[in-house]
């Protein structure tokens, strides 16, 4: 944290670390505003996401039917995870083609953007600032956010990207006309004074699906980045036992973190696995 | 949280990484693991073919022991059998040689026995001649009584 003779306060630490590097160069005035791009999340996400496919192309490309070797079992094992699951919940092997490989980039790279939570929350953030004040910029002003699914862009864009692939699912297997039918005649049947009611029940259930596929990864690596911020705090009151907690609940929070980084990457990927094999299903 | 245009980039992101597997990381990776998972079964089927074979062979191996111990034992009856029936002849030879021997000594014997006898007689003859010539020197006349001797030569007989 920046112990400096006119430190910030406590609030300001937290605002400050929760304050995203994004083109207006301050915090964002509006809930909504599509003018403003999150640049630590895209930046941090993209860097990632190549680093995910390098990986795994690496793989790709030296995989062969003979002895592996052991980075070679390693990323097996998760592509024979995925497939496995994805076999389970998608009956379609045509769909399963771009489903499982979209699964396995997503658990991989979701799994890496939530490690970014694991990072001492002042190391990123505190070298920005350096380069920022190098730069000539103000360095109270050198926001940066490293864990890009600890931005609800971020995984609202994925769970949306997700609701894209189950419409197109929807449409390419019931055709428009039939995916039309069951929007109004699912869940409850088919009679004209059900159908708004029914239309009404699917938007819901699309809306809800989205909204807590994208949200749920959010929220768990936000609460996680935050209570790592807090944790920060108590170290940084500079006495012994802030000091001594800070060790404490910094070591017991990541060690607990690990299990909350590979859980949530297993559900979102799993999640989306089992949407889109619901929209191969007629209700 | 607030939302801005981040989410339609991340969106875009979050579909060229997936393009990007299914392109060209899933396909090897799946191919490398179902071609392997073929080898491992093919070296399965070959390892229990040979485990089958061998067991085969054990047998047929055995069975040829067998047989082979068989036949030795009948090679040896066959041979004991034809040495018995050597010997068996041998011995009948040898009992005849020695029968024919015994025959051979037999006669010769008796022949000698015969002839001894005819030398007797005539020894005896001669003496009884002879006995009778001392004593009856003058009277008897060797000429004029040979008949009578002959008589009495073969009346010893």
């Amino acid at each position: 944290m920046t112990a400096s003779a006119h430190g910030p306060t406590a609030s300001e630490y937290v605002v400050h670390h929760l304050t995203h590097l994004n083109t207006l160069g301050g915090p964002q005035k509006h809930i909504v505003d599509f003018s403003v791009l999150n640049l630590d999340t895209l930046f941090y996400s993209i860097v990632l996401g190549v680093l995910t496919v390098y990986l795994l192309y690496r793989a790709a490309k030296k995989a062969t039917s003979g002895v592996p070797t052991r980075f070679q079992a390693a990323v097996e094992i998760l592509v024979e995870m995925v497939a496995d699951q994805a076999k389970g919940v998608i009956h379609s092997a045509e769909s399963r083609k771009f489903v499982a490989p979209l699964g396995l980039t997503v658990f991989l790279w979701i799994l890496f953007m939530n490690t970014m939570d694991l990072l001492p929350v002042d190391l990123l953030p505190r070298i920005w600032e350096g380069v920022y004040a190098a730069m000539g910029g103000d360095p109270h002003h050198a926001y940066m956010r490293v864990v890009p699914t600890a931005d609800v862009n971020a995984t609202l864009g994925m769970s949306i990207g997700v609701l894209l692939i189950c419409l197109y699912y929807n449409v390419k297997i019931k055709g428009f006309g039939g995916w039309l039918h069951e929007l109004f005649t699912a869940p409850f049947g088919s009679h004209p004074v059900l159908y708004p009611i029914n239309f009404l029940m699917q938007i819901i259930e699309f809306l809800a699906k989205t909204l807590s596929h994208g949200l749920r990864l959010f929220g768990n690596m936000y609460a996680g980045e935050l209570i790592f911020i807090l944790i920060a705090l108590l170290g940084g009151t500079a006495t012994v036992l802030g000091f001594v907690g800070h060790v404490l609940a910094g070591t017991a929070w990541a060690i607990f973190h690990i299990l909350i980084i590979v859980l949530q990457a297993f559900i979102f990927m799993m999640l989306t696995l089992v949407y889109v094999g619901q929209a191969h299903e007629g209700h | 949280m607030n939302l801005n245009a981040t989410l339609i980039a991340q969106l875009v992101v979050f579909f060229i990484l997936g393009w990007f597997t299914m392109k060209y990381v899933w396909p090897p990776i799946v191919k490398a693991l179902d071609e392997r998972s073929a080898k491992i079964a093919e070296g399965l089927a070959a390892a229990d073919k040979a485990k089958a074979d061998l067991a085969l062979a054990e047998k047929k191996a055995v069975e040829e022991l067998r047989k082979a111990r068989e036949e030795a034992a009948q090679l040896r009856a066959a041979a004991d059998k034809q040495i018995a029936k050597l010997m068996e002849e041998a011995r009948a030879e040898a009992a005849r040689l020695i029968a024919q021997a015994r025959e051979a000594a037999e006669q010769e014997a008796r022949a000698a026995v015969e002839r001894i006898k005819d030398d007797l007689r005539e020894e005896v003859a001669r003496l009884a001649v002879a006995g009778a010539e001392r004593i009856l020197r003058r009277e008897i006349d060797a000429k004029a009584h040979a008949e009578l001797l002959a008589n009495l030569k073969q009346e010893l007989v």
